[in-house]
Parts: C-alpha cells; structure tokens; sequence
C-alpha cells in the first residue's frame, strides 16, 4: 500500500495521488464493501419489528441461514424447494455463459484476427447501440419478439415450421435468450482483448507446422486468451446468476430466478434479514464456483485482470 | 528428401499494387538459395506463396514437380522460419521443438526423444524444459531451426531469421546456419536484406527490386557481373558514371564518361542487354577496382583531386573528386598508395573491371 503510494507520487505527482487514493478509497469502502457487510450484518439477525430492534431480543443467530437450508418445517427437513432454485439458477447461469463463450469466441476471433475483422470492427461499435437502452425494454422487446403472436412463431408458422404458437416463455427459451443477450458484450471485449494482442505470426507458425485450424485453436489461441475467457466467463456468470430483470420479465410462471427470491423476501415478505442472508448465500456459491472453475483450469486472478 | 522448386510467371496483386512481379525461377533441392533485395520489394510475399499462406493471383508454384495451387500451408513439405521467430511463450522449448509432432498424433514419448535429439543438434542439449523467456536471442533462434526442422521438411524457409541478432551473433549463426543446412541437406531458401549475408551463405542469390526479381546467379556472378543498374549499385559499393558507348565490337566497348580519354571496358558477358554505339549509360566501377595509376599513361586512366579519407585500418576508404564527380576508393592499407592530398592525382581501373550497362534506376543508398 505505501510502496503503492509512493509509486503513485513518483509518477502523478502529490495532489493526483492523493485524489485518486481518496477517490478509490471511497469508492470500495463506501459503495462495496460497507454495503456488503451491512447485509452481512442484517444476514444474523431476526427479523424484528422496528420497536424491538436494538433490544434485548437483537441477537446474533444462523437462523435466516438455516432456514435456506431446512426450511420451515421439522429441524430435520431439507428446504428442497429454495435450494432446488438456488441450482437451478446457478445451472442456467452455467449454460448461458456457455453458451455465450460459444458464440463469442469465433466472433472475437474473426474481429481480433482476420482481414475482414478490420472492417467489421466497425460493426463492434453498432452492437454496442442496443445496449444504450434500458435492460427492461430489452427485456420486454424480447418477450413481445417470443410471443404467440411475436415476430418469431409468425415466422414459424409462416414457413410451416410448426402451426400452433409455440409458448417460448414458458420454455424458458425466452429466458434463456434474453440472458444470454443481455451480457453478451462483457464475453466478446474481453475475449476481443485477449485474442487480439496475440501475435498473428503464432497463427501461421502453428498452421506451418501442420495444425488444422481445430489444432490451431486448441493449442495455440486458446491456451493464449485463456484469461481473457476466464474473464468474460466470470463476468457473465456473475452478472447472470444475480439478474433480476430478465427472469422476472422473460421467466416461466412456474420458474423462479433465485433472485426472486432474495427479492420477494426483501419486498413482499418482508423479511430483509432472511434476504440478505438469501444474498449472501448466492455470492458465496458463485465465488466458490468461479474459483473451483479457475482452479481447474489454472488460471490465476492475477492473470485475469491483465 | 529435397524437393526442387518451381515458379512460373508467378504475380501476386493487392488491388492495384503489384508485390510479385512475374516471378519465375527454379530452386534445386539441396540448395541454398537467397532473395535479397531492399525492404518491401516482395521478399516476404514471395516466400509466402511458397509456403502456402499466399495464393499467387496469376502463375504457378510447383514443389517437386506438383502444383500447390489449393494446397495449404499445413499440407505443404515446407517450413517456414518467420521474421520474429514465433517460438510459442507459454509452451516448453522441447514443446515448442514437438508441436509438429504433437499436431501429427505422435505419442509424448517420441516426442520428447525427438525432441532431445534436436537439442543435441542445436547444441542445446538437456535445455528442453526451460521456458522460451529464458533464452538468448541466439539460442530462440536455433530453437525454430530445430522447431521446423522436427519433421524433416524437404524445404526450409528463412524470412530474416537473423536481422533481431546483434553483428556478432549474426555472424555467428551465419555459419552455423550454413553448417545445419550442409548436415541436413534441405533445401534452404533464405530472406535478407543484408547482402554480406547472402553472399557468404548462398549458393544462388535473386536480387529482388519493386516485385521484379532483377538477377539470379551465384554471389561471384551478382557481384562481378551485374546485369542491371540496380544490381550493380545495390548488391556491394559502386561508383557510377553516366556515359555514351562510343563502339562496341562485341569484346570491347568505348566509353566516353567525360572524365577526359574514352574508357575501354568489356563487352558485358552473360546476360546483360547489347549496348550500341551511341547509347546512353551507366559505367560502374567498384571502389576496390580504382587504383593509383603506377605508370604515366596506363590504360583508363584520368586525373581527380583528394577530398576526404576515413580510415579503417586495414583498409583506407577515400574519396576523390573526378570533374566534380565524387568517386569512392577502397586500398588496402600496405604502406604503397601514398595521396598528395594538394595535387591532382591519376587514377585508373582495367577494362574487366568497368561494367557498362543500359542506365536503369539506381539502388538509393
Ligand atoms: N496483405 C497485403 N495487402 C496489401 N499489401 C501488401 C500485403 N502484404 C504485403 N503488401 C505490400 O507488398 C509489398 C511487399 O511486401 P513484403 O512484405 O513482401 O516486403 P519485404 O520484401 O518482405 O520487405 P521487408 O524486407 O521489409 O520485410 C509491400 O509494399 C507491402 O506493403
Ligand atoms: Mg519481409
């Protein structure tokens, strides 16, 4: 932290350093970290009625985390039901960040790499214009885009694909498409970054030396844009495990987001301890996630942010 | 395992812009050939269709009789040696030495034999495991040698392997090039733009110009017998002098380059195009071949005034000035070529010695 300083003064000058340690300082502590440890706080509580708060019944507990885990009911009873929804999402969030992955990586790689890239990169720019609206209209296009009547069963049925409307919302496709949509671009710049600074001449050698272009990838431009994949993936799982627009416009009736969740607990029930400790449970779980991955995959956090 | 190489009346054309110039000539397997010529007059692009990641947009590539048109670069008998090497960073070096063999399904264990018996013939032997970062410049080198070499190709492309490498690790590695070429007989085909390079390493040399490819020949017939103006004044130091052919009976030529009596010089031997009597041009005479006029009236001899020496010690470079041309002197240093620096000095060089040729664009120094 001092060395950090000091390097900071050495190149910005005093009163520079001195904003931008003040700036970032606030910035973490203010907006991260004493939010997160509120609702770390609010996690080991009862939920007690404004009067009693402060009194002798405010007490810490693991009650709001025992009952994700056991429910209501006997002390024995396994809370199937929320924990069920917990994977279930963190499963879908797997699946749309790769399936993301699959999509963005040719992409990036045609942008980052071929001839014809120089002239799409302008394109990068127009895939950049929709995310200028808001999430919600997004959303809400892509359920009228999903609908029986939308663009996409008139088409259908237009080709005689298939001749009743086929309920894409409470199939989930519609979810998982606007999911997928939504974080796209935070899969395609990081691998866009990666991809790009890796020398063109290891794509010929490679080729030179008799790798078929699935060689190629696998052993030459994968391994290199490694962190920029453990990055994108990262943030598209994280960002997509904690949505709430998307499930709450695009899910089935009967499919819960465990984001709706934390929420209902939060706003309809009530219950803000039992939330944030709902809240606490999924950052936990995904964390464990994304380092299980980067562990087995080898990439270091050090790797990543570069 | 040496394959000849053919180019018909290969071009390459980037929209308007012309890179290959209807380039056609033939390689023999085992040979150590040479592009030289300045940058971006097509060199890269060339080997690039050899190798496979360029198709030539008229004309033929032939390896060994085939015709590689549609071949790709992974199908092709050649390896290629990039400009900046390309040793993959995050591989091993026995791993980068294997990837041929890794992409061909070869078992880890003949890999890593395969892979040692190259280290051995780099003279790198037991280093297999280091990473590429902790190499020299030299040692990467000849650790895409040995890369390229893991599959015994039949044709060893070198796209200035050598150009990152200080002088003297350069000069180095030109002999030790030169002596894996001999242990293995491939045929190299080698890229530079450094002429002492091509010269003391190749067995045939194509001078290269704008896409054209201006002379083919050994280093002996490129130096000495130039065949245009601009191999004459690229390839070596040259002085030029412009003039008008006088006679030309076929052995010899009469030269008037305004330096006082006409110079007699040799018909051009081999390859060059006839100059006839009143022609216009291009007289070069090398410094080396200028000498201190040791009698009175020799042969091609004219009188210049001292302008400047830069000392070299075994060599003296000076330059005289000749009727306001300045003229460029290479003398060894033997203790006989004493210049009065305050009188007019006579110079003059043998008629083998002067080539004259049709004037054409000069190599710009
Ligand atoms: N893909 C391309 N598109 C357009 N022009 C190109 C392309 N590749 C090469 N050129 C042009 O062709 C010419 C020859 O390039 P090339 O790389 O073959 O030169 P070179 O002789 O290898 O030069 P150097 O010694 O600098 O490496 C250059 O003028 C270059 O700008
Ligand atoms: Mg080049």
């Amino acid at each position: 932290m001092r060395d950090l300083f000091y390097d900071l003064v050495r190149r910005n000058g005093m009163a520079v350093s001195i904003y931008l340690m003040l700036a970032v300082s606030i910035w973490v502590f203010l907006l991260i970290i004493l939010p997160q440890l509120t609702m770390l706080d609010y996690s080991f509580r009862f939920n007690l009625p404004p009067a009693k708060i402060g009194g002798p019944e405010d007490v810490y507990t693991l009650e709001q985390y025992r009952y994700f885990f056991q429910g209501s009911g006997a002390s024995d009873g396994i809370n199937t039901l929320d924990i069920g929804i917990l994977f279930k999402t963190l499963f879908a969030a797997v699946f749309v960040t790769v399936f993301d992955l699959i999509i963005c990586y040719p992409v990036a790689f045609v942008l980052a790499k071929s001839s014809a890239g120089a002239k799409a990169r302008l394109l990068v720019l127009a895939l950049i214009v929709p995310y200028w609206i808001n999430e919600i209209l997004r959303a809400f296009a892509f359920r009228i885009l999903f609908g029986a009547t939308g663009v996409i069963n008139e088409t259908g049925m237009g080709l005689g694909l298939w001749d009743t409307p086929i309920d894409f919302i409470r199939e989930d496709v519609a979810l998982y498409a606007g999911l997928a949509y939504a974080y796209i671009l935070l899969m395609i710049f990081p691998l866009y970054n990666a991809i790009e600074s890796l020398d063109r001449n290891q794509i010929e050698a490679a080729r030179d030396m008799g790798a078929n272009w699935w060689q190629v990838h696998a052993k030459v431009v994968i391994p290199y844009a490694k962190p920029g994949i453990a990055s994108g993936m990262t943030m598209v799982f994280m960002l997509t495990s904690g949505a709430l627009a998307a499930p709450q416009i695009l899910g089935g009736p009967s499919n819960l987001w465990f984001t709706q969740l934390v929420y209902q607990w939060f706003n309809s029930g009530g219950n803000w301890p039992r939330g944030s400790a709902y809240a606490m449970v999924l950052l936990i779980v995904c964390i464990a996630l994304v380092l299980l991955v980067m562990r087995l995959f080898k990439v270091s956090i050090g790797e990543i942010k570069q | 395992m040496t394959k000849e190489i053919s180019l018909e009346h290969v071009w390459v054309e980037f929209g308007e812009f012309t890179a290959v110039h209807k380039a056609n000539l033939n390689i023999a397997g085992g040979e150590f050939f040479s592009f030289l010529g300045p940058s971006g007059c097509g060199k890269t692009t060339l080997l690039r269709c050899i190798s496979g990641f360029q198709e030539p947009t008229r004309g033929k590539v032939k390896i060994g009789g085939e015709d590689m048109r549609g071949v790709g670069p992974n199908k092709r008998p050649t390896a290629l040696i990039f400009q900046n090497l390309a040793l993959f960073p995050l591989r091993s070096i026995a791993d980068n030495i294997a990837f041929p063999l890794e992409v061909r399904g070869v078992d880890k264990k003949t890999r890593r034999k395969r892979a040692d018996e190259l280290l051995e013939l780099i003279a790198l032997p037991g280093q297999g495991d280091k990473k590429v970062s902790e190499l020299s410049g030299g040692q990467k080198q000849r650790v895409a040698i040995a890369r390229a070499l893991a599959v015994e190709p039949d044709i060893l492309l070198l796209d200035e392997p050598l150009s990152a490498l200080d002088l003297k690790l350069r000069q180095h590695m030109r002999t030790e090039l030169r002596a894996i070429q001999k242990q293995v007989g491939l045929t190299f085909i080698y890229i530079t733009h450094d002429q002492g390079e091509a010269l003391t390493m190749s067995d045939r040399i194509a001078v290269m110009n704008k896409g054209k490819i201006e002379q083919i020949g050994d280093g002996k017939a490129i130096y000495d017998h130039p065949t245009t103006s601009f191999v004459a004044s690229f390839v070596g130091e040259n002085n030029v002098l412009e003039g008008t052919v006088l006679s030309n009976d076929g052995q010899k030529m009469q030269i008037d380059a305004g330096l006082g009596t006409p110079f007699t010089v040799e018909s051009h031997p081999a390859g060059g195009p006839a100059l006839a009597p009143g022609d216009d041009c291009h007289l070069f005479v090398r410094p080396e071949a200028l000498r201190i006029s040791k009698d009175e009236s020799s042969i091609n001899q004219f009188e210049s005034n001292f302008v400047t020496e830069e000392f070299e010690g075994n060599m003296r470079h000076i330059v005289m000035n000749a009727n306001g041309k300045d003229l460029k002197l290479s003398l060894i240093n033997d203790g006989t070529n004493a210049i009065d620096a305050n009188a007019p000095v006579k110079l003059d060089f043998a008629p083998e010695m002067g080539i004259a040729l049709k004037p054409g664009e000069l190599a710009s120094a």
